[in-house]
C-alpha cells in the first residue's frame, strides 16, 4: 500500500528545512516540482546522475552560477537567465549545446509558487533552446543564509569536427560583429533594484542564442574566429580580452554600435556607458573579412539578429587597446570597467 | 535621446573646431584648465583633444568631490562605521576611495560595518526613520551643487524631530580652491603654473552664479567661461577662452545662459548660509591645506553634525611622496611624467586623488586617453 502524502501546496506553501533533508519531502518537491517542470527522459529514472550518448565531434563543459536580484526582472526570471547564460556559454564555441544540470540552493521560507514560475520557465527555456536538464540537486539553508534562491547549471555540448573558435583567434583586419542593441539586460535589472526605482520600458534581452550561432556557423564556418556573450563589464570587457588573448587591438565606431535610445537615456541618467553594461541574449563575432558579409547577412535574418551590425575591426596593436571614433568626432579608448558598476547582475 | 544630442552634434562640432583653429594665434600656446571632473570626463570620453589644436592644451583640474577628499576623512569615516550603533550611508563611488594603508569604506564594509550606498539624500533620511534604534550618519561630499540637497536634507529632519540622524559634513568650495591652483605656498616647489584661463563649472554656477568669478577674474587677470558639460558646450567655451586671451581680455563670460544666472539660485544661497558656515581650512588631497575652502554645520545645528555629536577627530594622512596629483592639477605635469601612474596607480589601485575617480585628470587619462602617449613616442 503507498503510503499517504499531502500534496505540494504549491499556492500557498514555501520551502522548509525538510525539504533538503534527503526525506520524502524532499522526494516530493523533486518530483512534484522540478520533474514536473522539466520532464524528460532520463530524469524520469530518477538515478543520482544521468549518462547519455554523444555524437561525433569535441565535447564542450561550461558551468555557472546565478545570484541575479530581483529573482524577477522584466524579460525574465533567474530560472530562464540560467539557462540561457549556460546555453549561450556552450554556443560561444560554436557547439550545439545538449544537456544542462541545475543546482538549487534555497532560502528557507521561499514560496513554491515563486520557485514553480522559475522552475517552469527554466523548463521552457530548455524546451525552446533544445536542451534537456538530466541532473539537479537541491540544497535548503536557514533563514539568513542565502538571498531566497540561488542557482548553479553545468552543460554540455558538442562542437563539430573542424570548428576551433578561441579568444586567441582574432587577427588584424578581421571585422567585429555585434548581435544587436548594448546594455538591454543591465538597465532592465537596474530599473527594478529597490533603491534605483525607475521607469522604462527596456526589458532585459536574456535569451538563447544557439539557433543564431547555427544559422552564424552555416554562413561563415572556419572563417568565424571566436565569439563571446558580453554579460558583466559588457562589450567593452569582453573585446579587450580578447585583444590580450589575440594580441592585436579593436578600432570601433561609435555610431555604428547599436543602442536602443531607452538604454542611452538610462545610462546618461546613471553616469553609466552602455558599453560596460551586461547583456545576456547578444554575442559579439570576430570574423575574417571575406566572410563577414555573409555572417552578418545570417545573423540579420534570425529573429535575435535583427540589428545586428558591423561595429569596427581588428588591427595591429602593441598595446592591444580598444580604441573606439566616437560619434562626436574625436577619440577615446573603450577601456574595462573598474570598480564594481552593480553587483549581482546575473 | 532628446535635449543631449542637440548638444552632441557632429557637424557644429567640426565647425567649432575650425573656428577655435582659425582663431588661436599659431604663435602662442593656449593653456586652459577645466576645473571640474564632468569636464575633465565630457573632453576624455568624447574624444575632444583630437579636435584642437596643437597650441591649444587642456589641462585637467582638481574639481572632483570624491577625488579630493582626503585619506584622513575616508579614515574617520571608517572609524565611525566600525560603531556598531552606527549605519553610515554613502554614495556609491566613495566606497573605494583608499583611506590610509590601503582601507576604504568597501573593506570596511566586508568585515562588517553597516554601510549603505544611497542614490540621494532622501534614501538615508529613509534609512533613519526606518531604523530608530540606530544612529543613522550621512557622508555628505560635494561642491555648491549638492550642498543645497544636504541643507534641505536637515531642515526635513528638523521638521520630523529625526533624533537619529546627522551629516558628516565635507561640503566644499569651488572659488578657493580655483584661487590655490595659481596663489598656494606650495607652487614654489612645482614650478610655474602656466594656465591662460579657466572653464568654470556650470552646475556650481546654477546654484553660486557667475559672480563669485569676477574677483578672481579681476585678481589674477585669467578669463573664466562658465561651461555646460556637454561637448559642445565644452568647444564653445574654448573658443570664447580662446577670444579673450586673442583680445587681452579677462572677463567671467557665461557660456551656459541656459540655467545660469549672475547671482545663482538665492533661495540655496539662504538655505545653504542659514545651515552651514566656512571652515578655516580644509584639506584637499592633492592640493594639500586649502584656507576657507570647506563648509560645516553651524553650531545651532550641532545636533545633526556627526564630528559633533560623535566627537569625531581629525585624521592627517600624508599623501604618498611620489605622488605627483599636486602638479598634475596645476598643469605643470602630465599624468604620464608621474613614476607611478599606470604602475602602481591605477583606477583598481588609486594611490592619488588624479586616479580615484573616473573624473579625475590621471583616471580620464588611463582609461579614455593612454593611446595618445604611444601615439606621440611612435610620432617622436
Amino acid at each position: 500500500m503507498k503510503a499517504y502524502q499531502r500534496k505540494l501546496d504549491i499556492r500557498n506553501g514555501c520551502v522548509d528545512l525538510t525539504h533538503g533533508s534527503g526525506g520524502r519531502a524532499m522526494a516530493q518537491l523533486i518530483s512534484g516540482l522540478f520533474h514536473e517542470a522539466f520532464g524528460n527522459e532520463w530524469l524520469a529514472r530518477g538515478n543520482d546522475q544521468s549518462a547519455f550518448d554523444v555524437g561525433a565531434g569535441r565535447m564542450v563543459m561550461t558551468t555557472d552560477g546565478y545570484v541575479v536580484s530581483p529573482l524577477f526582472f522584466p524579460g525574465g526570471n533567474i530560472g530562464s537567465l540560467a539557462v540561457h547564460g549556460t546555453v549561450n556559454d556552450i554556443a560561444m564555441a560554436g557547439a550545439k549545446p545538449l544537456y544542462l544540470s541545475a543546482s538549487f540552493i534555497i532560502e528557507e521560507g521561499f514560496r513554491f509558487a515563486d520557485l514553480k514560475a522559475i522552475a517552469d520557465s527554466m523548463g521552457q527555456a530548455a524546451r525552446d533552446a533544445g536542451v534537456y536538464i538530466i541532473t539537479g540537486d537541491t540544497k535548503v539553508v536557514e533563514r539568513g543564509k542565502a538571498d531566497r534562491l540561488f542557482i548553479s547549471t553545468a552543460g554540455v555540448g558538442v562542437v563539430p569536427d573542424g570548428l576551433q573558435l578561441s579568444a586567441e583567434n582574432a587577427r588584424v583586419g578581421d571585422r567585429v560583429l555585434i548581435s544587436g542593441t548594448l546594455g538591454d539586460h543591465g538597465v532592465a535589472i537596474m530599473s527594478k533594484r529597490q533603491n534605483l526605482a525607475f521607469e522604462t520600458e527596456i526589458v532585459s534581452d536574456s535569451a538563447s542564442l544557439n539557433d543564431l550561432v547555427a544559422g552564424m556557423v552555416e554562413a561563415g564556418g572556419r572563417g568565424i574566429r571566436l565569439m563571446r556573450d558580453p554579460t558583466r563589464g559588457g562589450l567593452a570587457a569582453a573585446l579587450n580580452e580578447i585583444a590580450q588573448q589575440s594580441r592585436v587591438g579593436f578600432h570601433l565606431l561609435e555610431e555604428a554600435i547599436p543602442v536602443k535610445p531607452g538604454v542611452a537615456a538610462a545610462c546618461e541618467l546613471l553616469g553609466l556607458d552602455p558599453l560596460h553594461v551586461a547583456n545576456e541574449g547578444k554575442l559579439v563575432a570576430v570574423v575574417a573579412p571575406e566572410l563577414a558579409g555573409a555572417v552578418l547577412a545570417a545573423m540579420r535574418a534570425h529573429p535575435l539578429g535583427r540589428d545586428a551590425a558591423d561595429i569596427g575591426k581588428a588591427v595591429a596593436d602593441d598595446h592591444h587597446f580598444v580604441q573606439m571614433a566616437t560619434s562626436f568626432g574625436g577619440g577615446r579608448i573603450v577601456d574595462w570597467l573598474s570598480g564594481e558598476q552593480l553587483p549581482r547582475i546575473c | 535621446m532628446k535635449y543631449a544630442d542637440e548638444f552632441r552634434d557632429r557637424e557644429i562640432a567640426l565647425g567649432l573646431a575650425k573656428a577655435i583653429r582659425a582663431e588661436a594665434d599659431a604663435g602662442r600656446s593656449y593653456r586652459f584648465m577645466e576645473f571640474c571632473g564632468g569636464h575633465t570626463h565630457a573632453i576624455s570620453r568624447y574624444g575632444l583633444e583630437d579636435m584642437l589644436p596643437k597650441n591649444v592644451r587642456m589641462i585637467h583640474g582638481p574639481g572632483c568631490p570624491v577625488c579630493v577628499l582626503p585619506a584622513g576623512r575616508i579614515d574617520m569615516a571608517i572609524r565611525l562605521a566600525e560603531r556598531p550603533d552606527i549605519i553610515l550611508c554613502v554614495y556609491g563611488d566613495l566606497m573605494r576611495v583608499p583611506g590610509s594603508h590601503g582601507a576604504s569604506l568597501l573593506k570596511a564594509k566586508a568585515r562588517g560595518a553597516d554601510i549603505r550606498m544611497v542614490y540621494s539624500t532622501i534614501d538615508a533620511l529613509g534609512i533613519a526613520q526606518e531604523n530608530p534604534g540606530r544612529e543613522v550618519v550621512f557622508f555628505a561630499i560635494g561642491f555648491e551643487t549638492t550642498t543645497p540637497p544636504t541643507a534641505v536634507m536637515i531642515r526635513l529632519a528638523q521638521k520630523k524631530q529625526l533624533s537619529n540622524f546627522s551629516v558628516f559634513c565635507n561640503h566644499v568650495l569651488t572659488p578657493p580652491a580655483m584661487q590655490n591652483i595659481l596663489e598656494s605656498p606650495d607652487i614654489r616647489n612645482i614650478g610655474r603654473v602656466e594656465i591662460d584661463g579657466f572653464v568654470g563649472p556650470a552646475h556650481v554656477s546654477t546654484i553660486i552664479g557667475t559672480a563669485p568669478y569676477e574677483f578672481f577674474a579681476e585678481e589674477f587677470g585669467k578669463p573664466v567661461v562658465i561651461a555646460g558639460f556637454e561637448p559642445l558646450d565644452m568647444m564653445q567655451a574654448i573658443l570664447m577662452l580662446v577670444r579673450q586671451v586673442n583680445e587681452n581680455r579677462h572677463e567671467v563670460e557665461n557660456q551656459y545662459s541656459r540655467a545660469v544666472t549672475r547671482d545663482g539660485n538665492l533661495r540655496a544661497k539662504e538655505e545653504v548660509s542659514d545651515i552651514f558656515e566656512l571652515r578655516d581650512q580644509f584639506e584637499w588631497r592633492g592640493l594639500g591645506q586649502v584656507p576657507y575652502s570647506g563648509l560645516k554645520l553651524k553650531r545651532a545645528y550641532a545636533a545633526y553634525d556627526a564630528e559633533a555629536r560623535f566627537d569625531m577627530h581629525e585624521l592627517r594622512v600624508d599623501d604618498n611622496p611620489a605622488c605627483e596629483c599636486g602638479a598634475i592639477l596645476r598643469g605643470v605635469k602630465k599624468p604620464v611624467d608621474c613614476k607611478l601612474f599606470g604602475t602602481v596607480c591605477t583606477p583598481e589601485t588609486p594611490m592619488g586623488s588624479c586616479m580615484v575617480s573616473s573624473e579625475g585628470a590621471c583616471a580620464a587619462h588611463w582609461t579614455y586617453g593612454r593611446f595618445r602617449d604611444h601615439q606621440q613616442r611612435r610620432a617622436s
